[in-house]
């Protein structure tokens, strides 16, 4: 059984439909670069798996669990799928642990000796360990982004939903971020990300998933979909880049 | 026959600057729970409750004052008592303070990005817990100098109060004009008074402000 | 025993309102056109002018902005004759109006004018404009365009505090509520009919603003 099962799903801003019938299933430990021009969907495409849009048609499931728009389901949804965002989002007005231990506490109400452990192991993961006290502020982007991956590992997702997340990085700091993704692809997480990193896809994604306004319009496994594009809009996609 | 000392003068004024200074306080703690309360159901997710504030605000900030402070004063003698000043001038701007105090915290809550909510979203917590733990924590911060700054318009507004009969420092300087015919010296002394209850707030404001934009710029 | 409201009495005193109101707005008119020129003239003068006149215009913004404009009020009318200035009820009210509106213009165009770059400045010089031509058209006409809705607001504020004049005996519109009250003995309906029509005079007053606003500055995108 997959682990995410994405079924006809539609999605409408007032009269533009973004999303027009998406169909994708992610087996457990695998991982999916969704790719496509500016507007194409992807970022609402995980905003929908996470519940920060609600979908007007079709059905999402993750681990057999179907998303509805309640507190309720929403919040069960939310402790399985963890979201990293382009700009960071760390909460500035807590230190680097802080925000990993926050959710844990308040969510998962996890006593703070233990939310505390588990935020310096995910720090230690992602490299930080010594950041514990660093405020956002005085972090490098690379590092907030770690950070923000950290918060969401403490929750001890099943899948992580990354949108371009080294897409506001400088060029030097995009690597330390993407090998802290990739140590978590080799580890076994379910990983589905939109991003522009080409060869990185190619190196590390089981499937890349080529959006075209607002349907999966090319799907296959990265040397397929890099190497002998099937329609004329993803030939071009590859070839403008 | 007069026999006013400037001393006398400034001594009496500053006997009533008392009575300013606690309607200050006064209005502002009581304008400050009320506008916790506005700022509550103006944010939160219940239609009329964000209309009724909207109106609220609208209806303290859009009239004078003074005329909230003689509604207060008759519309409470409506009621069959005899009002005394003072509960008329607290009430009246408890209720003022309260409409610009919520619209300065909406400010800062809705300046806050929308990526905190979202961030907060997906690690699962709910309305009260972001507002908590994550929204307010934030505003409250960037709250302070608008605040601190709002402080002055309260501590100018109490002088209004005098026209009701509230004997505070403006009252005062008409009393002791009428009975020394030296209005230049007193309500120059009188500004004076005003003047270092607000200036220190004003300064602190702006020194809070510039502070926070320096931090700011470190992100 | 309950109280009626009643309100039929009102109608005639409808010429002593009108009377009121009309007052109410010269006033504001006259406050603000010139409590604006004013405040355009500080915040040049803070910005660019002598440092004398950056110091004397600095103390007048920070004495005007901490004190009351009741307080204002009565310095003018009632304490500067013991200087030798005489002047009217009206021209009193007009006078305090103007001068605490210009205090707070005068920051609140200030901070319009700092946020203009530098190099504006100097494209302009360089394009052969005189110093007066280069601060119009190049640093304050945007910097108003990016300050109008604080400045509307302030303007607003200011008309809602013109209120106070009415205890220097100005007949504005609290005047004649006050007036109304003593001949009426209805106190609570003199203040509530008042009231209505300064809601009515702000919101008014709000939307000419905006209209200004859009005529005189018409190119949003411009910035
Ligand atoms: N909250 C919203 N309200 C209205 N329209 C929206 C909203 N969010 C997205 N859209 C629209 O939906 C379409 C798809 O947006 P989306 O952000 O999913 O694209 P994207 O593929 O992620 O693009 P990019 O590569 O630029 O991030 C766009 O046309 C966008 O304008
Ligand atoms: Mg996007």
């Amino acid at each position: 059984m997959s682990l995410i099962e994405i079924t006809e799903v539609k999605k409408r801003f007032g009269s533009n439909e973004v999303l027009k019938g998406i169909n994708l299933d992610v087996d457990p430990g695998e991982v999916i670069a969704i790719i496509g021009k500016s507007g194409s969907g992807k970022s609402t495409l995980l905003r929908c798996i996470n519940g920060l849009e609600t979908i007007d048609e079709g059905s999402i499931s993750v681990a057999g669990a179907q998303l509805l728009p309640d507190e309720l389901h929403l919040k069960a949804l939310r402790l399985k799928v963890g979201m990293i965002f382009q700009q960071f989002n760390l909460f500035p007005h807590l230190t680097a642990g802080r925000n990993v231990m926050l959710s844990q506490m308040v969510v998962k109400k996890t006593p703070a000796a233990d939310a505390e452990a588990m935020a310096r192991k995910m720090l230690e993961r992602v490299g930080l360990a010594q950041k514990f006290d660093a405020y956002p502020d005085q972090l490098s982007g690379g590092q907030q982004q770690r950070v923000a991956i950290a918060r969401a590992l403490a929750m001890q997702p099943i899948a992580l939903l990354c949108d371009e997340i080294t897409s506001a990085l400088d060029p030097e700091l995009v690597n330390e971020v993407l090998a802290v993704v990739k140590e978590l692809a080799s580890e076994g997480m379910t990983l589905l990300m939109v991003t522009h990193e080409m060869r990185f896809a190619r190196d590390v994604c089981s499937r890349v998933v080529f959006m075209h306004q607002g349907r999966v319009h090319e799907i296959g496994p990265p040397e397929a979909v890099f190497s002998s594009p099937q329609t004329p809009e993803l030939q071009q996609f590859l070839g403008v880049l | 026959m007069n026999d006013f000392t400037t001393w006398d003068i400034v001594r009496n004024l500053l006997l009533a600057a008392r009575w300013t200074i606690v309607l200050s306080l006064v209005s502002f703690m009581g304008g400050g729970i009320v506008a916790g309360i506005l700022l509550f159901l103006r944010i939160g997710s219940s239609r009329a409750g964000r209309i009724f504030v909207q109106g609220y605000v609208e209806l303290f900030q859009g009239t004078p004052l003074l005329m909230q402070l003689f509604l207060a004063f008759f519309g409470l003698g409506l009621f069959g008592v005899n009002v005394p000043a003072w509960l008329a001038a607290g009430l009246a701007l408890i209720l003022w303070s309260a409409a610009f105090l919520t619209e300065i915290w909406r400010g800062c809550v809705e300046s806050i990005v929308r990526g905190q909510w979202e961030a907060s979203s997906s690690l699962g917590m709910g309305y009260v817990q972001q507002m908590r733990h994550v929204i307010l924590p934030q505003a409250l911060r960037i709250a302070v100098p608008p605040t601190v700054g709002f402080s002055v318009q309260v501590v100018k507004g109490t002088a209004l109060t005098s026209i009701i009969g509230f004997v505070e420092l403006s009252k005062a300087g008409t009393i002791v004009t009428n009975a020394t015919f030296q209005p230049f010296t007193v309500y120059g002394l009188v500004a004076l008074i005003y003047f270092c209850l607000c200036w220190p707030l004003s300064k602190s404001s702006q020194i809070l402000e510039r502070k926070l934009n320096v931090a700011h710029r470190n992100h | 025993m309950v109280y009626a409201f009643d309100y039929d009495w009102i109608a005639q005193y409808w010429p002593v309102l009108l009377k009121g109101t009309a007052i109410t707005v010269e006033l504001t008119l006259v406050g603000g056109v010139l409590g604006v020129a004013l405040g355009v003239a500080c915040a040049w003068a803070r910005a660019y002018g002598p440092t004398w006149l950056q110091g004397i215009v600095a103390a007048y913004v920070e004495l005007i902005r901490n004190t009351p404009f009741l307080i204002q009020l009565f310095f003018i009318f009632f304490g500067l004759p013991a200087l030798g200035v005489r002047m009217g009820e009206l021209e009193a009210a007009n006078l305090a109006m103007v001068v605490n509106l210009g205090a707070y213009s005068c920051e609140i165009v200030r901070a319009g004018l700092q946020a203009t770059p530098r190099g504006q400045f100097e494209a302009g010089a360089s394009l052969g404009m005189s110093r007066l031509q280069t601060f119009w058209y190049v640093v304050l006409i945007p910097s108003l365009q990016r300050i109008w809705p604080a400045l509307s607001s302030q303007i607003v504020i200011v008309m809602l505090g013109s209120a106070a004049v009415s205890q220097i005996a100005a007949e504005d519109l609290t005047f004649a509520a006050n007036f109304i009250q003593s001949r009426s003995f209805r106190a609570f309906e003199s203040y509530f009919v008042a009231t209505l029509i300064y809601l009515l005079l702000a919101i008014l007053l709000r939307q000419l603003l905006r209209g200004i606003g859009w005529t005189l500055f018409p190119k949003r995108a411009a910035l």
